[in-house]
């Protein structure tokens, strides 16, 4: 068959590579997705579920990217909740259950009728090198496709193994098979490959569970969605069950940990440091009793339950067993065993801010191949990505997303900084500057970055413009007023009579004031929609604390901004020690800043590249 | 990586000289000066230069790598310390290839890159050499011996778990964990906030011991304020005249009083003074003296201080010699009563210095003011911790980067580990 040439070819079609098909086709260039199955477009794993704490912020900013996964997201909604609704803002993460089938069916319409972006139905055996630049892919078949620049968004197809207790068989997911070939081009390059490990839990009959004595957990009663053009749920709402594990679960796990996959010995790859099976949460937590257990629905019409908190890979007839054991499941029927899947990761280090391969010109690579795990991780990867392919072959200079101004930034320099030990999940706690990187505010950080960068298409620009009018006309008024202290005490608002006045800005800034008392004092402002009010204390309620956090802002961009030439030579700075020599050169950090966040650096060593870069700038010629 | 040498002992003659090579051809280099060496040993060796002729016997020192001051492989001569064999030892090093002579601080440096001293240890390293009386002594070796980097281990651990423990309430909202971790954070916080508050305390009061207490002498003119202050100095530093009006500004003499260093001020005579120089050197002496660590009021017998008494200070009346006191009275001139004067200045001080911690610097004890503030900020919002559990945490996390400039430096991975080897998690 022949297709036409592109500018940039995506392979795989899940979450990295849906995200960056469609940015690379925003952005206006020919992009062709290729995958495997046509019906895989869109499919969820594991889970079936998006966002939450750190991985809700990711999605909020690829919607403010005008990525698909929230909107997506949000038309397959079943269950919405806002994590940490009491809390404050900043720590607040939007999270739904979504209907599988409705997800998929979305995501392929998104593809399908995206401009520019064309499927491509087969198996990517291997790349195109010309010249050692990667200038298109070489299908099964035979055929060649061309391009300017390669997406590889593999997941966990890279010599995917699933182990179910200890019968295994190679596959990327369950019942599909792995792309050996592909890994053994990698391995050809030299790349450094390791292996990971993540789970997953059976899938029950929900027909066959007893509800009845089970608690229920409905969704919000005023969900908050995921995309910021999104208003209310198109989907019918439903409630999750929880159950927990008991002793006899445990004491039968424990029976059977050596014939479990993990445990028996089966697996080399690394898991991540918290508990994603059953069997690590009864081997390291031994003295809990009971661990919770989510039974989630997995469609509208689908009988399907996803009990979320028991991944496994424990034989079936132990799962069978174990699952019995719990309350309201005596009598469940799994549809489907869970399993372990091992699959080869590349060392993120090897890549660029813009997830380009450092040493293979034109392949760049997303999602779980580097070592994430998530679906969320994935999109925001394939974002970036694409984003870059696609400027790489217009000639464009790549995009490198900051981790002072978004979580996505923090991900990848994450990721290409330290590299990864365990599976890498975003969590709000990596970002040390959370408190201005909020999901209420992900678009005022990132859609004009969007509109500049080609991404942002019209109706999301016209939307976004409108509100940053109102939000800072709103602003401004605000601003214009100011009252005494004594005014704002008498609104109920907790501060000291006696203190100084405050302007409007200031008094929303208070923890417990809300814009209705301060409207009630100055009720020319009560026309100030909702929305708006609601975004205004938000921003209020942490301007302090961002104004601080602005410091040490413009200290890591100061950093940042101390670049190191691609070129620069570690070995021969007199008192660097070798072993800080060996991960410089093997991370190859673009600016001081980047190098300051390698593991074991000492502000010493820092000292000497920075004084070296100085002594270089002065000798280059005028 | 260069070898580097250098002399390590003082310049001019002493008994012993110290030369110290350190790197990669440390041993290799002083071997060909003296034959054979162990990896890691002393030796008692011929010294000889490149025509074979003898320069010295000496003690030779090896360390292997590793296991030396700089990390590095060391290699150190302990000759006669005659200035002769000394340069001669140096010019020999010095045209060996590979090897070239350390700059200032260079084998320190080396050390600290090495992870053999942290950065408070090189400060207090730095302040041991400059030690010049007993008391600075033995606060620079409480520093350089990993003191405050161990104080710093303490309160990091502290603050990292309470992080955790608050990071766990908001990251894992959804799972399994304990909602309310206020109590031990709250007993965590205040414990770490009190000693903070200790130690910053004792800079303070390090920072006079490295660079002196000020004592200030002061009474009205001719009360024989010179005088004494030339008694305690042992020299005539202040011009004393019989009559009044003749110390015009501020005269600092710095002495070691009974091992405390101590910056001794002669001020001008408190008095309405015609002269306006001398008026102008009695203000900025008055001044002076309000800011001083101490005053000793010198009244004349009958006589009241004419400054203000601060808690601590010591009042003598003068000139025994001529006329009795009813309190303490002292005599600059024949020496009566002096001993006991010095012996009290120096009991009062060292009172405050039995108070000194293990930081030393200003700039610790601004890291650890901030911290203290956070740790505040934090406390104050406990009982809304669920609520503010965000601004809670970023205060915590303030606290925590303070607390590491003091010595290293911590990453979030700390903060997760922590939580994940206390929580079950697995959603």
């Amino acid at each position: 068959m022949k297709h036409r040439e592109q500018d940039v070819i995506v392979i795989g079609g899940g979450h990295a590579g849906c995200e960056a098909a469609h940015a690379a086709a925003r952005t206006g260039v020919r992009v062709a997705l290729v995958t495997l199955d046509q019906k895989g477009i869109g499919a969820m794993s594991c889970n079936p579920a998006i966002g939450g704490l750190g991985k809700g912020h990711l999605v909020r900013e690829i919607d403010a990217l005008d990525g698909v996964m929230g909107r997506v997201a949000d038309y397959a909604g079943i269950q919405f909740r806002l994590l940490n609704r009491k809390k404050g803002p900043a720590v607040q993460g939007p999270r739904a259950q979504a209907d599988r089938a409705r997800y998929r069916h979305a995501m392929q319409k998104e593809i399908y009728n995206c401009p520019g972006l064309e499927i491509v139905l087969g198996e990517a055996v291997d790349l195109n090198i010309v010249d050692g630049r990667v200038c298109g892919i070489v299908m099964a078949d035979g055929s060649k496709l061309h391009s300017k620049a390669v997406v590889l968004t593999t997941g966990t197809f890279l010599r995917g193994v699933i182990h179910i207790g200890d019968a295994s068989h190679p596959g990327g997911r369950m019942g599909e098979r792995p792309s050996v070939r592909m890994a053994e081009r990698l391995d050809g390059f030299g790349l450094p490959l390791s292996r990971l490990k993540t789970g997953t839990p059976p899938r029950l009959d929900g027909r066959s569970i007893d509800w009845s004595g089970l608690e229920m957990q409905p969704g919000d009663d005023d969900p908050t969605l995921f995309s910021f053009r999104s208003t209310t749920p198109m989907a019918r709402q439903i409630s999750c069950g929880i159950t927990h594990t008991n002793d006899k679960t445990h004491e039968i796990i424990r029976q059977n940990l050596g014939r479990s996959a993990m445990y028996g010995g089966h697996i080399e790859g690394v898991g991540p440091r918290y508990c994603p099976s059953i069997e690590d949460k009864v081997v390291r937590f031994a003295d809990k009793m009971s661990h919770q257990v989510f039974l989630e629905p997995e469609g509208l019409n689908d009988h399907t339950i996803y009990p979320n908190g028991i991944s496994t890979s424990l034989p079936r007839d132990v799962q069978e067993d174990y699952v019995r054991s719990i309350s309201g499941l005596e009598n469940a029927i799994i549809l489907q065993p869970g399993y372990a899947i091992e699959y080869d990761f590349v060392d993120p280090r090897a890549l660029t801010p813009a997830l380009a391969l450092r040493d293979v010109p034109g392949l760049f690579l997303a999602g779980q191949i580097n070592g994430t795990t998530g679906y969320e991780e994935a999109a925001a990867q394939g974002l970036v990505a694409g984003l870059n392919a696609a400027r790489l072959s217009q000639e464009l200079e790549p995009v490198h997303f900051s981790r002072t101004t978004s979580y996505i930034g923090v991900m990848i320099d994450d990721l290409v900084t330290k590299g990864v030990s365990e599976p890498y999940r975003m969590f709000t706690s990596r970002a040390e500057f959370r408190l201005s990187l909020r999901a209420d505010n992900a678009d005022q950080r990132l859609t004009s970055l969007g509109r500049d960068l080609g991404l942002v298409h019209d109706t999301r620009w016209e939307l976004f413009s409108t509100k940053a009018e109102a939000l800072e006309l709103a602003r401004l008024r605000l601003g214009r007023y100011s009252f005494s202290a004594r005014e704002l005490a008498g609104q109920g608002i907790n501060i000291n009579p006696d203190k100084e006045r405050r302007t409007g800005l200031e008094a929303l800034s208070l923890s417990d004031s809300t814009f209705d008392q301060i409207a009630s004092l100055a009720p020319e402002l009560a026309d100030i929609s909702t929305d708006i009010r609601e975004q205004l204390k938000r921003d209020a309620l942490y301007a302090t604390y961002v104004e601080r956090q602005n410091r040490d802002i413009a200290s890591l961009r100061k950093d940042e901004a101390d670049v190191i030439p691609s070129d620069f030579v570690y070995s021969g700075i007199p008192g660097l020690s070798t072993e800080l020599q060996l991960k410089l050169n093997r991370t190859r950090p673009a600016t001081l800043g980047h190098a300051a966040r390698i593991d074991g650096m000492t502000p010493s060593a820092l000292l000497l590249i920075s004084a070296r870069l100085k002594r270089k700038q002065v000798a280059r010629p005028a | 990586m260069d070898t580097i040498f250098a002399l390590a002992t003082a310049q001019g003659r002493a008994g012993v000289a110290v030369v110290r090579v350190s790197g990669p051809d440390a041993r290799l280099a002083v071997e060909r000066m003296t034959g054979a060496l162990p990896d890691h040993g002393r030796s008692l060796r011929p010294v000889r230069g490149p025509d074979g002729s003898l320069i010295d016997n000496a003690l030779i020192l090896t360390f292997e790598k590793g296991r030396s001051f700089t990390g590095e492989q060391v290699a150190e001569l302990h000759l006669h310390g005659s200035t002769a064999i000394v340069a001669v030892v140096l010019r020999f090093l010095g045209e060996i290839p590979g090897l070239r002579q350390a700059e200032a601080g260079e084998f320190t440096r080396r050390a600290l890159e090495n992870g053999c001293l942290d950065l408070a240890q090189v400060e207090g390293l730095a302040d041991l050499i400059d030690a010049e009386t007993e008391a600075q002594r033995q606060q620079a070796v409480r520093v350089f011996s990993g003191a405050l980097g161990d104080l710093a281990e303490r309160w990091r651990a502290a603050l990292i778990r309470s992080a955790a423990l608050i990071e766990a309430t908001i990251d894992f909202a959804d799972e399994d964990v304990p909602v309310d971790v206020s109590p031990e954070v709250s007993a965590l916080l205040t414990a770490v906030r009190v000693e903070m508050a200790q130690e910053a305390e004792g800079v303070r009061i390090a920072e006079r011991i490295r660079e002196g207490f000020e004592v200030a002498i002061v009474g009205p003119p001719n009360v024989g304020k010179s005088t004494l202050l030339n008694r305690l100095a042992g020299r005539d530093a202040a011009i004393t005249s019989e009559f009044a009006g003749t110390t015009r500004d501020i005269i600092e003499v710095r002495m070691v009083l009974d091992g405390l260093p101590v910056t001794v001020l002669d001020t001008a005579g408190l008095r309405q003074a015609d002269d306006q120089v001398e008026q102008i050197g009695i203000e900025r002496g008055t001044a002076r003296s309000l800011a001083a660590d101490l005053r000793i009021h010198m009244i004349d017998p009958g006589g009241h201080p004419t400054l203000e008494e601060k808690e601590g200070d010591i009042v003598v009346q003068s000139k025994v010699d001529i006329g009795a006191s009813d309190g303490v009275g002292i005599s600059g001139l024949t020496g009566q009563g002096v001993d006991g004067l010095v012996s009290r200045i120096s009991t009062t001080l060292r009172e405050r210095t039995a108070r000194v911690g293990v930081a030393m610097r200003e700039r610790h004890r601004m890291a650890m003011l901030g911290a203290i503030r956070d740790i505040d900020a934090a406390i104050r919002m406990m009982p809304n911790a669920v609520e503010q559990a965000d601004v809670l945490a970023e205060n915590l996390r303030s606290a925590i980067r303070s607390v590491d400039s003091l010595v290293g430096r911590v990453d979030v991975e700390d903060i997760l580990g922590e939580i994940f080897s206390s929580f079950c998690i697995g959603k």
